[in-house]
């Protein structure tokens, strides 16, 4: 895939509530706990062994996405560092460490309304009771996979296969149009 | 919609469930030693059971396990959910279908 491509943000009017998220560096991680301890201390973030939840520490991010997946999220600068500690550190043991960085893009939704905003394409309860801070999982919105990762009470950060992007940005802006001005 | 019990995940919506056929078919130790009806019966033969059914079930849309799930096939109820490699638990027989 050309470079220019692959940097290409999604597409987002200016919105106070919507903004796309700088480019980062991304591994699925797949292993058993052997796999998931070497990780945390290659990867300097403690794997979350709690279903669905997300821990980070020093700008970078571990979220649970399956017993036995988790997803790794850095700074674009650390993709190098990242990778090299990882791939040493995993060497003897049984794993799959896979770079996604360019299949999936980042959106930062925020506000009193995001929620709202979510839960018109998404079957989950997320009141804050259900979907709590830190808490991240895959699921749905309409018609496109998302990763859902709630950084803080009113900000979920949404991360979605490039090719989805700009259809969950319309939907998102095409909901919007409900909200008051 | 309905409400599945995912055992790695929780309560979850049904839309991120992938249905995954009837659950428990072993497969033959060794095929080259099963005669053609055995294995006609291994690829093909379902139970199609009315009433309580064990099925395997995926959280494709969520933490991508395959589970299985005691469902009632005339009302469409879950009665349980377990993890894979887990015997089926025993369930109170349900309220038989209007």
């Amino acid at each position: 895939m050309a470079e220019s491509l692959k940097r290409t943000p999604p597409r987002v009017a200016a919105h106070r509530w919507l903004e796309p998220l700088p480019a980062a560096t991304r591994f699925s991680l797949r292993g058993g706990p052997a796999a998931r301890a070497a990780a945390s201390r290659a990867f300097g973030v403690e794997l979350p062994e709690q279903a669905c939840r997300a821990a980070t520490a020093g700008g970078r991010a571990a979220l649970w996405l399956g017993p036995d997946e988790q997803l790794l999220i850095a700074p674009e600068v650390d993709a190098a560092a990242a990778s090299g500690a990882l791939g040493a550190a995993l060497a003897d043991i049984p794993h799959a460490l896979v770079d996604i960085s360019h299949r999936q893009v980042a959106l930062g939704l925020e506000g009193p309304h995001a929620v709202w905003l979510l839960a018109h394409g998404c079957p989950l309860d997320l009141d804050l009771a259900q979907f709590p801070v830190g808490m991240c999982t895959r699921t749905v919105y309409l018609k496109a996979e998302v990763l859902l990762w709630r950084t803080a009470e009113d900000r979920v950060r949404i991360e979605v296969w490039r090719s989805f992007a700009d259809y969950v940005v319309a939907q998102l802006e095409e909901t919007a149009l409900e909200l008051p001005a | 919609m309905l409400i599945i019990d995912c055992p790695y995940c929780g309560p979850r919506p049904e839309l991120e469930f992938a249905h995954g056929g009837q659950a428990h078919v072993v497969r033959p130790a060794d095929p080259s030693k099963s005669s053609d009806d055995e294995w006609t019966e291994y690829l093909y033969l379902r139970l199609n059971t009315r009433g309580v059914y064990a099925e395997r079930w995926r959280h494709a849309r969520g933490c991508g396990r395959f589970f299985n799930a005691l469902r009632d096939t005339t009302t469409d109820h879950f009665l349980a959910t377990y993890r894979a490699g887990e015997r089926p638990p025993t369930v109170a027989a349900p309220r038989s279908a209007p």
